[in-house]
């Protein structure tokens, strides 16, 4: 027995160097896709956002024009578009997102780095939380099919998924904070995970009906699959085949979520944010763009935009890793 | 191991009570909507009709404020009815928006094949990757402040990105039967061709898609409403009242549950509803 494992084993490791070959030249592959992406991504909100009708000056009490026009030649806003274009990418390249308009004191850069450890924190700990609940959730929907567990998680899903995180989230507020007085209703201190709960929480509901729903969905498809039969045949026990053979195919379309995830945790954060009043970044991306403060939408349309399709990818190279034929086929 | 006879014994047994669910469903929803028609009627008030006896006063059936009244002494009742029709209208209209660019493009690529499919299908990649909420939120802010056209524009216009895969993929498989290769060589144009044969037969699943698609633009619309850039005062849509209701829960909390309840409820039965229909008609979409 001892004797037969060793040729196995270096079979095992041949493959697995090739396997990380052919996955650094997917990664290759896929990193570079990201870049023309952000350009075009660049260059159309840049420009929409100046169609946008006003302008960062404007208020209600109009400046005087020569001051307006002081103001404009400080930011480069007098320049003919293209040439602003330019000079922004050409900040861009150096690492700088620009002077906020609006909040004068201010680098995007610098408000960035404020609001983003908050809004991190927020979506981290909803991501974890909707993987840690949803995938033992749909786990047990489809090893159970047809029970009452199932059917219970099929309803939560159902229901969960229709309920949109600004009901659900002073729902929440309403009946932890106010009623009961177990958390706060809303507001944030660092360090105070009591203040944390019910925004993540609220923000992770939908995110782990979805887990668990395509969880039960892929263990389904995985439990009917040949090989499954095949190796319950040999003799092997049934949860060595669920958790050694099945589990890693089945966990194909939460991976595949996760890049649509944390688009949604981007979005969603704004409401949260705003429902708790978090100082995270969301807030940023609503005022720039009432204000029309061009450098800080733009600022935040790099982050969100850069953050989604930097999960998309890590999803698309989870997958690859999972399941081989992906990276094969892109070879 | 979709075909295998115990899979299919296991969907047509389990097929009886969604359908079941989606007809209620589907009453819910006509139920609602003729609600929202016909409801206002019966209550004495008006929108925006301010009642000073009446402030913040609480659900009774007395006063004929039924559902309570709001910080203004509106009456909840009829403005909850007006945000529903508000988001209703929306919603079906935005999805219009969606389903028309959707189909055009689709069908557009998938028909022309080629380089000009592999361009059409790269820029919807890319609106893929980005998050929509956060696009239509852009855009909406930018350009729909005013106008319930623009914001309708803004938010229909980004949502047609899965409808746009899926028919163009049910285009490529229709493009390659008999009858379009029959109508070709009668001499029709591309244009009559994909009018007259392939729109038809994409029938089915854009009813799918578009079902699914308006209680997702009913939450865009609300999700706005909301955060206050969309529907702007004093026009109430369901988002803009549950935001309302919101900073008003501990004095008045129902204010926050008769409109939140109106909305999950209509979220619902057209998520249960699209669900049942996708099920019966693209039983392969799953």
């Amino acid at each position: 027995m001892q004797r037969r494992r060793a040729p196995v084993k270096s079979l095992r490791n041949a493959y697995a160097s090739g396997k990380a070959f052919l996955m650094l030249g997917y990664a290759a592959r896929r990193i570079a896709g990201i870049v023309p992406v952000l350009l075009i991504l660049i260059t159309v909100s840049f420009f929409v956002v100046r169609l946008a009708p006003g302008g960062p000056f404007d208020q209600a009490r109009p400046l005087p024009p020569r001051i307006r026009a002081e103001l404009e030649h400080l930011y480069g806003l007098n320049q003919p578009l293209p040439v602003q274009y330019w000079q922004y990418l050409e900040g861009l390249a150096h690492g700088d997102l620009g002077p906020s308009l609006q909040m004068r004191d201010d680098t995007v850069a610098g408000l960035i780095a404020q609001g983003l450890p908050v809004s991190l924190t927020l979506g981290l700990s909803a991501l974890a939380l909707a993987l840690l609940t949803g995938v033992p959730l749909g786990l047990w929907a489809a090893l159970g099919r047809g029970g009452v567990l199932d059917r219970a998680v099929t309803v939560f899903a159902a229901v969960s998924l229709a309920l949109p995180s600004f009901v659900t989230g002073p729902f929440l507020a309403l009946a932890f904070g106010l009623w009961l007085h177990w958390l706060p209703v809303a507001g944030w201190q660092a360090g105070e995970p009591r203040y944390l709960i019910l925004p993540a929480v609220t923000l992770a509901l939908p995110l782990c009906a979805s887990v668990a729903r395509l969880m039960r969905g892929g263990m389904l498809d995985v439990l009917g699959a040949s090989f499954v039969r095949t190796a319950r045949a040999r003799g092997l026990g049934r949860r060595r085949v669920w958790l050694r053979h099945a589990l890693r195919p089945a966990l194909v379309p939460v991976v595949s979520y996760l890049g649509p995830a944390v688009a949604y945790l981007v979005t969603g954060s704004l409401v949260i944010e705003t429902v708790f009043e978090l100082p995270g970044t969301g807030r940023y991306l609503v005022q720039g763009a009432l204000n029309r403060d061009y450098t800080l939408v733009m600022g935040m349309v790099l982050l969100y935009g850069t953050l989604t399709l930097l999960s998309n990818l890590a999803a698309d190279l989870i997958h690859a890793w999972l399941d081989p034929r992906v990276r094969d086929e892109h070879a | 191991m979709r075909g295998s006879t115990l899979e299919c014994a296991m969907s047509t047994r389990r097929r009886q009570p969604p359908r079941r669910a989606a007809l209620a469903a589907a009453a819910l929803i006509v139920l609602l909507t003729l609600w929202a028609i016909a409801g206002p009627a019966a209550s004495p008030y008006s929108p925006n009709a301010l009642d000073w006896q009446h402030l913040l006063a609480a659900p009774s059936l007395t006063d004929g404020h039924w559902l309570g009244t709001d910080p203004l002494g509106r009456d909840l009742y009829v403005r909850t009815l007006y945000g529903l029709r508000l988001s209703l209208l929306l919603g079906v209209l935005a999805t219009g928006v969606s389903v028309l660019i959707g189909v055009l493009w689709g069908m557009v690529a998938g028909f022309a094949g080629g380089r000009v499919d592999a361009w059409m299908m790269r820029v919807v990649d890319i609106l893929y990757s980005l998050p929509y909420l956060f696009i239509v939120l852009i855009l909406a802010t930018l350009f729909g402040r005013d106008s319930i056209t623009l914001l309708l524009l803004a938010i229909g216009s980004v949502g047609w990105l899965t409808l746009a895969r899926v028919v163009r993929a049910r285009t490529l498989s229709l493009k390659r039967r008999e009858f379009i290769e029959a109508a070709r060589a009668a001499g029709l144009t591309p244009a009559a061709i994909m009018l007259r044969h392939i729109l038809p037969n994409l029938a089915g699943t854009v009813v799918v898609y578009a079902t699914l698609m308006v209680p997702q633009m009913i939450t865009s619309e609300s999700f706005l409403s909301f955060l206050g850039l969309g529907v702007q005062p004093p026009r109430a849509s369901l988002g803009s009242l549950v935001s309302e209701g919101a900073h008003e829960m501990l004095a008045a909390p129902w204010m926050l549950l008769v409109p939140a309840t109106v909305l999950v409820v209509l979220l619902l039965s057209f998520n249960l509803l699209g669900d049942a229909l996708r099920d019966v008609l693209e039983p392969t979409a799953r």
